[in-house]
């Protein structure tokens, strides 16, 4: 990772460019786009190895805010993007900024396999439930029965889990924050960003126009400790307004438990660095009716890095070869006229 | 042996044919690398079966190498083969009706048992036929049970010995053209320098075909083809894949770029990819990436990233890439893509040669869409065209598509090898100095945009797919800026032309009919229109390298000919160019058989349009 000199201290204002902000008044992007405006400064990396690539959608006019260098590209291809300049320039910093639609559906294909190479990028998944840009109609990450403009009788489609999604990609590292936790979300992008290889980071987002309130059972401030299960590696999982709540294994089955009834010990330790995904894969499956939504990061391993093993096989084969092409020319058999 | 006479032949061409497993290509490489160290000059082409292995002895699973050899220069694989060398009774079945009428069938006998005739459709032996033996010469030898014979003293396993019959049937061949056996005999020393006994069992199958053809009474002459006039350097065989990917790096190197190579498995462009992901010392940086549109994106974003970038498919595949690569067109990013064509639409033919991606390079993308388009001419070709892809598309910022054949891609001919200091260097600036500057300014002189690179300190900027301001870049959805760079944006291409060299015309500056052509047909179409003229007609050739823009002189050039022949491997698709462009009344000759063109059949049209 660069480093700035000392004497370039960069600010959030650094990061903000000319152009006006365009997302609606209110819509959830507004607090993401904001928060890494303040957290890149604390990285220390210089504003011009930062990039920002997008697809298509609301959450893909994020490269224009920031004033870093950004391609909005096409739907769905951002990730593919991502990997050929971090082929051809392994120094940058390269994030993805996607959405639900952008990541999961027209370009699922790309988001798993970015995951699966550990390509050294970070994607930002805005997770709003629903397709913004062209006004409204569900999303893959949408729940059954949703109403929207294209499913009027209810959505009959089953939602994907992004974080399971991300799992089965074997991905290294995968979290998820909520738009307006300024402080969490913070630290995870920062976490993201400091980590070797491909980071997930899910961010339920709300848009205020055409799904408000999709994740009002987090963002709610007198909902929030019963319905969020703060994830802190090596410490057991308690939620509920004083913490009294905790996640307990029973079987193959999590359940949640009174911590003063079964004892702290009877509690599932979160490790979010354990080389088997079964726990972040229980972790993944919760949520309501029935369970807290873990936030923060479900899992972060050190796996080989693509971008890394690409440079590394090139480094090898210079020291073993010449950079010789007219030796390349003469390959195989040759003859001579004269 | 005094019986024998000895006749010279100015160029004979071979086709060996057999199973998949029968060895038939190498049989086919080694008679044209011995030919073209000999001195001849050398065509090749390959035949193979789609499928990786299909049941043995099966029609499916015919495998050819056709090999032309010649004491003058030839630019083709030749129309028609001289000898038909078959090893079962499928490749004589599929293969028979290409043979010239009188030609030589040279035919593994202990292979034309009942139940290989069967698979074959024959319903009785084809060898025994007294029709099949007064229309061509004849020779059923017993290869298989020769060649096992001919190893009787080495120690190798029944199997092992009988897979040496490809050489047995080489030797025989080199025998009956009087070629030397020292090229393949030192090539396999070579390969099999850890095998000692497999070494020895097939340089003994070679002699023992060799001698067969000396000692047998059935041949009755033995031909020689005399050495061609060739430009004195060193040469190699070389096919049109390994031409593109040694091109490809070559363009890098020229400009001190990484090339990056991403690219999706697809017949016929892959061995592309397995070249380039081997020349990694080169800092040749390959992706296989999770699909076509994958590949497109990634190399944009190489690209972007200030490598050499380049991606390479087939028909199917640019289908998918479209989107992206209209987003190339968008950014101005210099980038080439490349298309070994093969028969379509879908699947198609993915093993045969079509040229019917032509309007799909030009046309096929939403929008005002316009991209420069170049094609190789020969397998050596594609070196020349890599690089000069490379050229327009840094000089221009711009994606540049190349139109391959598959055809090229497989056929082999005689490569006079460069020296990389030979070749002048490819300029490439980024611009670091902040002040004043605009992303989508432009050269006046090749109205190229900056590439700048990510990284630059000071000069942060975003772009995208939208539509911009001409000068600055940002997102602009004026109906004045729309029009303006669409304008740009095609003028740019335009542009190309004044950087091109002049069109050849080779013949009559003024005649009754001008032969114009584009791609692998530059063979078939240069040598017919030479048989044409040796004849006395009036006809000239045009060969087009540029599709687009096409060079500026062209429609000049066109209007000088009463009449204009296309002849083009799909339905007509640079006539309609033409025809739309300059208004000339073209007469197109179109093949749809996944196969080139042959000379007689470019001869006869010639003839039939001039008499
Ligand atoms: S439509 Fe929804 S997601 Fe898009 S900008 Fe408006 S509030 Fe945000």
């Amino acid at each position: 990772m660069n480093t700035v000199p000392e004497d370039i201290k960069l600010t959030r204002k650094d990061f903000v460019s000319d152009q006006d902000v365009r997302w609606c008044p209110g819509c959830g992007n507004n607090a993401i786009l904001a928060q890494m405006q303040k957290m890149l400064p604390e990285l220390g990396v210089p504003r011009e190895k930062i990039v920002m690539i997008s697809g298509i959608g609301c959450s893909s006019r994020f490269p224009y805010y920031m004033n870093t260098y950004g391609v909005h590209s096409i739907h769905g291809r951002a990730p593919t993007l991502a990997m050929g300049l971090k082929c051809a320039r392994p120094e940058l910093q390269v994030w993805v900024i996607t959405g639900d639609g952008d990541g999961l559906a027209i370009g699922g294909n790309h988001f798993s396999h970015a995951l699966r190479r550990n390509v050294d990028i970070n994607i930002l998944l805005f997770n709003n439930q629903v397709y913004g840009l062209t006004k409204g109609q569900y999303s893959p990450t949408s729940p059954l029965g949703a109403k929207t403009q294209s499913s009027p009788d209810g959505s009959i489609e089953n939602p994907v889990n992004t974080i399971g999604v991300a799992i089965g990609s074997e991905a290294s590292f995968i979290a998820r924050t909520v738009d307006v936790f300024q402080k969490h979300m913070s630290g995870v992008l920062k976490r993201a960003a400091e980590h070797r290889g491909a980071a997930l980071v899910e961010i339920a987002q709300n848009c205020i126009i055409f799904n408000d309130g999709a994740w009002a059972h987090l963002s709610d401030p007198d909902k929030r400790l019963e319905n969020v299960l703060y994830l802190e590696h090596g410490k057991p999982m308690r939620f509920g307004k004083k913490g009294e709540k905790g996640i307990r294994l029973n079987g193959f089955t999590p359940e949640v438990v009174e911590v003063a009834e079964v004892g702290e010990d009877q509690l599932l330790v979160h490790d979010e660095r354990a080389s088997e995904p079964t726990l972040a894969y229980f972790l993944s499956r919760m949520g309501p009716p029935h369970f807290p939504t873990p936030l923060g990061v479900f899992r972060a391993i050190d796996k080989p890095v693509y971008s890394e093993l690409l440079m590394q096989q090139v480094r090898t084969a210079q020291a073993q070869r010449p950079p010789d092409l007219d030796a390349l020319f003469r390959q195989g058999e040759t003859w001579v006229v004269s | 042996m005094s019986s024998r006479t000895r006749e010279e032949l100015q160029q004979v061409t071979v086709l060996f044919c057999g199973d998949s497993g029968d060895g038939m290509q190498l049989s086919g490489t080694q008679l044209s690398t011995t030919s073209a160290v000999y001195g001849n000059d050398v065509s090749t082409l390959p035949d193979y079966p789609p499928e990786i292995r299909a049941p043995a002895g099966s029609l499916a699973g015919v495998s050819a190498f056709q090999v032309h050899f010649a004491g003058h220069k030839i630019h083709t694989p030749g129309d028609n083969p001289d000898v038909l060398v078959a090893m079962n009774p499928a490749s004589l079945r599929v293969n028979l009706p290409r043979l010239k009428p009188g030609g030589v069938v040279i035919s593994d006998r202990d292979m034309f048992s009942e139940r290989n005739l069967a698979k074959a459709d024959y319903a009785t032996n084809p060898l025994d036929d007294p029709a099949l033996g007064s229309t061509y010469c004849l020779h059923p030898v017993p290869i298989s049970s020769l060649t096992l014979k001919a190893l009787e003293a080495v120690d190798l396993k029944h199997t092992a010995k009988r897979r040496c019959k490809n050489f047995f049937a080489l030797g025989l061949v080199y025998w009956l053209y009087a070629r030397p056996l020292e090229q393949s005999l030192a090539w396999i020393s070579n390969k099999f320098a850890g095998h000692p006994l497999v070494a020895e069992a097939n340089r003994r199958a070679l002699q023992a075909g060799y001698h067969y053809g000396e000692t047998s009474e059935a041949f009755a002459v033995q031909w020689s083809v005399p050495r061609a006039p060739v430009e004195a350097g060193s040469y190699r065989m070389i096919n049109g894949n390994e031409a593109m990917a040694l091109g490809l790096v070559t363009a890098a190197r020229l400009a001190q770029k990484a090339l990056v190579y991403s690219s999706y498995p697809i017949t016929p462009a892959s061995e592309v990819l397995h070249h380039l992901s081997r020349w990694k010392h080169l800092d040749v940086r390959s992706i296989q990436a999770e699909d076509e549109i994958a590949a497109m994106g990634s190399t944009i974003g190489a690209a972007y990233g200030g490598a050499f970038a380049v991606t390479g498919t087939s028909g199917p595949g640019v289908c998918l890439k479209s989107e992206a690569i209209n987003l190339a067109i968008m950014l101005e990013l210099p980038l080439v893509i490349f298309n070994v064509q093969r028969g379509g639409p879908s699947t198609g033919l993915p093993t045969k040669t079509e040229q019917a991606d032509l309007l799909q390079a030009l046309f096929g993308r939403n929008g005002e869409s316009p991209i420069p388009v170049l094609a190789p001419d020969s397998p050596a070709d594609c070196f020349a065209v890599a690089i000069e892809a490379f050229r327009i598309a840094v000089r221009h910022t711009t994606p540049v598509f190349i139109l391959s054949e598959g055809y090229l891609a497989n056929s082999s001919e005689p490569w006079r090898i460069p020296s990389l200091h030979d070749i002048p260097t490819i300029e490439v600036q980024h611009p670091v100095e902040a002040r004043g500057f605009q992303p989508y300014s432009r050269d006046a002189s090749t109205l190229a945009r900056p590439w700048l690179l990510p990284g630059t300190p000071g000069m942060e900027y975003r772009m995208g797919g939208l539509e911009k301001h001409p000068g600055s870049g940002s997102v602009s959805y004026a109906p004045q800026d729309h029009e303006a760079m669409c304008r740009l944006r095609a003028d740019k291409v335009q542009r190309v032309a004044a950087f091109l060299p002049e069109i050849e015309v080779n013949g009559p500056e003024q005649a009754a009919l001008l032969v114009l052509g584009w791609g692998g047909s530059y063979g078939a179409v240069a040598t017919a229109v030479q048989r044409t003229q040796d004849k006395g007609l009036a006809v000239a050739h045009v060969h087009l390298r540029h599709l687009n823009p096409f060079p500026s002189e062209l429609g000049e050039i066109l209007s000088r000919y009463d009449r204009v022949l296309i002849p083009e491997l799909n339905d007509g698709q640079l006539a309609l160019l033409i025809r739309a462009r300059y208004l000339v009344d073209t007469v197109s000759f179109s093949k749809l058989q996944g196969q080139p063109f042959t000379i007689t059949e470019i001869e006869t049209r010639i003839e039939e349009l001039l008499s």
